[in-house]
Formats: structure tokens, C-alpha cells, sequence
């Protein structure tokens, strides 16, 4: 215990094992991002994030339940709308997105006795993990990915075809709300990571880089995964080194690492991917 | 034996103010095939969609045998290219051992395909593939939107045969919607021709005489349709080898309904 216990009195390591914990679900939660076109999704409840953050401080409840409370209820929301179809539904996410951000930071401003970190926020300040959050993260993990693997084959199928899936007996409207709730946990625990604007990022990129090298769903998730670790351990050597901020050199390294992957193997897997 | 798998009953189906489906009644049996025709917008879809228990009725009735179960064939599978997807996984996905999806897919005439990617596929493969996956299911019911779709002509006719076969093999109920009518016309054992309501339904070389079918499809579809249109008393199998075989017409109301309303 002593030795993880050293570990974790360093910020730098507290830092990567929070980044690795989130990178771990990110992985092959992207992977439904990117398969059911959910990026304008993702966005949306991430900066409706600073408005769960503005309203813990309101009625003061820790701030990572008040990310998971408010992402559900526009979750839900956009569940409800999307019926709807009044509405274009990239429209309806560019509005709810937008306005969510702007309500979150005009309510914080109205209380200025709450000191708080802004670009922290919305840039994400990975060095400042505390254990606390560490125990969110993992936490968090652990119950995602037991509902992944629980889940699986349902998620899967009704992503490939809805309506097979629903006749199969694969109870798809309960399904979406599932994955639904896993994005507003896992915005919530990686906020702190990467921050509100550049979750998104860290849920498609390992997953975009993945889906080059993976000839099926299982192994896209796995890469996934790796692509992520890659991407936080990168990013936060760099950030070591170089004094950038750290979660936007998680976001960069990612990046790097997508273009690299599709340069090279680009050639080799042409044909059979 | 002769209760039927699905009895729909007065069915409405109204999407906001527009009405969809309007009264219609239907009951498929097993060994029935029964294609439904129409124009675009005519509500093919979600009557079978009703028929596949997925498609809550506005008003009437849908009832289905408990336990029945489906094999579903979609129009098309239109699958993300973020989404990696071998025939083998795709196959698996319904829940059955290898060995039953690779004697579905050799069934179909597909099984060298195992290990290809879904996204590389031919219409005509798909296809295919998507009947072998419904079939792995053993189905009581058979349910297909337009299973010919992007199919070659020479392979249209032998798909429908394939239906046919598949039909006598599994003792199964066959309902399925096409756009293929000289196919249908020789391929089917009741027709029904839906333009939001039942125009008129029955025996596919009665149904093509009937002035409903003639006020929906035209005079001259109706006469090519009624020279196309013969009698089996043999089938082919995919080779196009005659193979004699003998079944009995399932038993159906018969003579052809025209409509009792006018037509505008």
C-alpha cells in the first residue's frame, strides 16, 4: 500500500492515473459516438456541464453529482424534443449546446462568491486531481464497464439496425437511455481531465483512430482504449516537459497520434478494412 | 395448426393527422405467402411493421401468436463505415452457434462470404446475408421489405423462388412487401393491394383483372401483368434445375374484394 501510496501523494501520477481511468471508458464509449453520429450529442452535454456546476454551487451539492444530474435531464430532454421533428436535431443540439454554456457562465457570474477556476473548466486542469476525484473516476469506470460488457450485444445491435433489434426482442428505447446516462457519467468524471470543450475529443479521436486498424466492433473498442492511454501519456509527458497545459496536450497528442495511424497504415489496411 | 400466426383487425394507423393505414384486416397463416403491393407512400412499411409487432396501432387490433418467432428482413442495412463488421460477427450477433449461421448462410448460397466485410457486400449478397441472419433465428414468420432490392434481375427470380423453398422448408408464414410485380404475380399465393386502405386483395391472377388494381396500377400494368402470370406446378432451385414438388395451396378467402367506396 505504501508504494501507492507514494504514487498518489505526486500530482504528475495522480494526474495519470486519473487521465488512464478516464481514457479506459472513454474508449469504447466513443465508439458509439462515432458510430451512431452522436459528436453534436456528446457536445451538447458537455457544456451543459458548467451549467451542472454553477447549479452544484447553487444548492450546494458536490459538483461532479451535479454534472451527472444536469447531463441526465438534458439527456432526457433531448430524448423528449427529438420525437419532435419540428426541429432539425443538429439544430436543437447547437441551441441546447450553446445556451446550456452561456446560461452555466452568466450564472456563474451572478455568484461572485464562488471563486472558481474558469479555464480550469472549460480547458480542464488535470494536474489538480485530488484522490476524491480519482475515486469518481474509478469508480465511474468500473460501473460503465460492467454495463458495457453486460449490455453489449444489445448496444451493438441496435446501433447496427434498430428496427432488427427491436424485433429480435432487444429493448432499444431503454438501451439509448442507458448509453445516454453512461455519456452524462463519464462527462462528469472527465471534466476535470480535459474540460467541457475538449470532452468530445477524447471520447472520438481514440476511437476514429481505432476504427483504421480494427476489422471488428470488439477490437475498435479495445484500440480504443490503447489509443487513449497513448493519447493521456503522451499528452502529459509533453505537458511535463514542454509546460503546456495538460489537457489540451492530451487533446494534441491524440490528435498526432490519429494522423500518424492513418498515414501509415493507411496503405496497408486499404483494401481489407 | 390453422390458427393464424398474426390477425390483424381494423387496423389504423395515423402518423399526426395523416392516416397512414386505414382499416385494414389481414391474418397470415403458416405456409401462407402473402406480398403486399402499392404505390409509394401507400403505408407498406408500417403495415408490416405492425405485423412485426413494432408498430403500435392508432386504433384496431394486432395479435400474435405468443412466442411467435420473427425473422426479419430489412430493405437494407445501412450501416455507418465507422463501424467494423465481418459477415462472421454480424451472424453471431443474433445469439446462435457458428455452426447454425454457417448452414443459414450456406442456405442462401452465402456462406463463402463469412469472412468478408458487411460494408463490401453487393445489394444481391446483402440481401442474402440479411436472410440467412433471419433464418438462423428459425423463424414461425418471414418478414421482408422488398427483399429484391438492387438485386439483377436474374437473381430477383431466383430470390423469390428461394422464398418459396424457404417457405416449404421452415413451414413458416411469408408476408413481404415488392415492387416486382410480374416476380410477385408468379411467386405468391395472395396479394394484397394496399393504398392506405385494402384496394383489393386475393389470388394474383384474379387480383389483376380487378378494376381496383386497374384504378391503382393502369390498364396497361394490369394487362402485361395478366400475360406474365402462370401456374406453377414445378420450381426451380438456384441452378435453375426444375424440381417437381407438390403443395398444397393454403386455404384463403379466395375470390378477390374489390372496394366498396369510390375511388378519386
Amino acid at each position: 500500500m505504501t508504494i501507492i501510496d507514494t504514487i498518489l501523494n505526486d500530482f504528475f501520477w495522480r494526474a495519470l492515473a486519473g487521465g488512464l481511468g478516464v481514457a479506459l471508458i472513454a474508449g469504447p464509449l466513443g465508439c458509439f459516438v462515432v458510430w451512431r453520429r452522436m459528436a453534436y450529442f456528446g457536445d451538447t452535454l458537455a457544456h451543459s456541464a458548467l451549467l451542472g456546476i454553477a447549479l452544484s454551487f447553487l444548492i450546494s451539492v458536490p459538483l461532479n453529482l451535479g454534472v451527472v444530474i444536469t447531463s441526465v435531464f438534458l439527456a432526457t430532454a433531448l430524448m423528449l424534443f427529438s420525437r419532435n421533428k419540428t426541429l432539425a436535431t443538429d439544430t436543437l443540439l447547437g441551441i441546447l449546446a450553446h445556451s446550456a454554456l452561456a446560461i452555466g457562465l452568466v450564472a456563474l457570474s451572478f455568484m461572485p462568491e464562488v471563486r472558481i477556476d474558469l479555464t480550469g473548466l472549460l480547458f480542464g486542469d488535470l494536474l489538480a486531481m485530488n484522490r476524491n476525484d480519482l475515486l469518481w473516476i474509478y469508480g465511474g469506470a468500473v460501473l460503465i464497464l460492467a454495463l458495457l460488457i453486460m449490455f453489449w450485444r444489445g448496444l451493438l445491435m441496435s446501433t447496427i439496425h434498430e428496427e432488427l433489434a427491436r424485433v429480435e426482442g432487444v429493448p432499444v428505447e431503454r438501451l439509448r437511455l442507458l448509453l445516454m446516462l453512461m455519456f452524462a457519467l463519464v462527462i462528469a468524471v472527465a471534466m476535470k481531465m480535459v474540460g467541457v470543450l475538449l470532452i468530445t475529443a477524447m471520447l472520438i479521436i481514440p476511437a476514429a483512430t481505432a476504427r483504421r486498424l480494427a476489422r471488428t466492433p470488439e477490437q475498435m473498442a479495445a484500440l480504443a482504449i490503447v489509443f487513449g492511454f497513448i493519447g493521456v501519456t503522451g499528452g502529459l509527458s509533453m505537458s511535463w516537459h514542454l509546460d503546456t497545459p495538460a489537457g489540451p496536450s492530451v487533446v494534441v497528442t491524440a490528435f498526432a497520434t490519429f494522423l500518424f495511424v492513418y498515414a501509415t497504415a493507411g496503405r496497408l489496411w486499404a483494401r481489407t478494412g | 395448426m390453422n390458427n393464424p400466426l398474426v390477425t390483424i383487425d381494423n387496423l389504423t394507423v395515423r402518423f399526426d393527422d395523416r392516416l397512414v393505414v386505414d382499416r385494414v384486416n389481414l391474418s397470415l397463416h403458416r405456409g401462407d405467402i402473402i406480398t403486399i403491393i402499392g404505390p409509394n407512400g401507400a403505408g407498406k412499411t408500417t403495415l408490416i411493421k405492425a405485423v412485426l409487432g413494432i408498430q403500435p396501432a392508432t386504433s384496431g387490433r394486432i395479435e400474435r401468436t405468443k412466442g411467435l418467432i420473427t425473422g426479419y428482413v430489412p430493405q437494407h442495412l445501412r450501416l455507418e463505415s465507422t463501424l467494423p463488421l465481418s459477415v462472421r460477427r454480424f451472424m453471431l450477433l443474433s445469439g446462435q452457434p457458428l455452426q447454425a449461421c454457417e448452414a443459414a448462410l450456406a442456405r442462401t448460397s452465402v456462406d463463402h462470404l463469412l469472412d468478408a466485410s458487411v460494408h463490401h457486400l453487393s445489394g444481391g449478397e446483402q440481401q442474402r446475408v440479411l436472410l440467412a441472419r433471419a433464418l438462423v433465428r428459425k423463424p414461425d414468420l418471414l418478414v421482408l421489405d422488398e427483399p429484391a432490392q438492387g438485386v439483377d434481375i436474374n437473381g430477383q427470380a431466383a430470390l423469390y423462388e428461394l422464398i418459396r423453398q424457404l417457405r416449404d422448408e421452415f413451414n413458416c408464414g411469408v408476408i413481404m412487401i415488392s415492387h416486382d410485380l410480374h416476380l410477385v404475380m408468379a411467386a405468391t399465393d395472395k396479394v394484397i393491394c394496399l393504398n392506405q386502405h385494402v384496394c383489393c386483395s386475393g389470388y394474383p391472377a384474379d387480383i389483376s383483372h380487378d378494376p381496383a388494381f386497374i384504378e391503382t396500377f393502369g390498364q396497361s400494368v394490369a394487362e402485361s401483368l395478366a400475360v406474365y402470370h402462370h401456374h406453377h406446378n414445378h420450381n426451380h432451385d438456384l441452378s435453375g434445375n426444375v424440381v417437381t414438388q407438390n403443395h398444397a395451396s393454403p386455404a384463403l378467402e379466395g375470390t378477390p374484394r374489390g372496394c366498396q367506396h369510390d375511388h378519386h
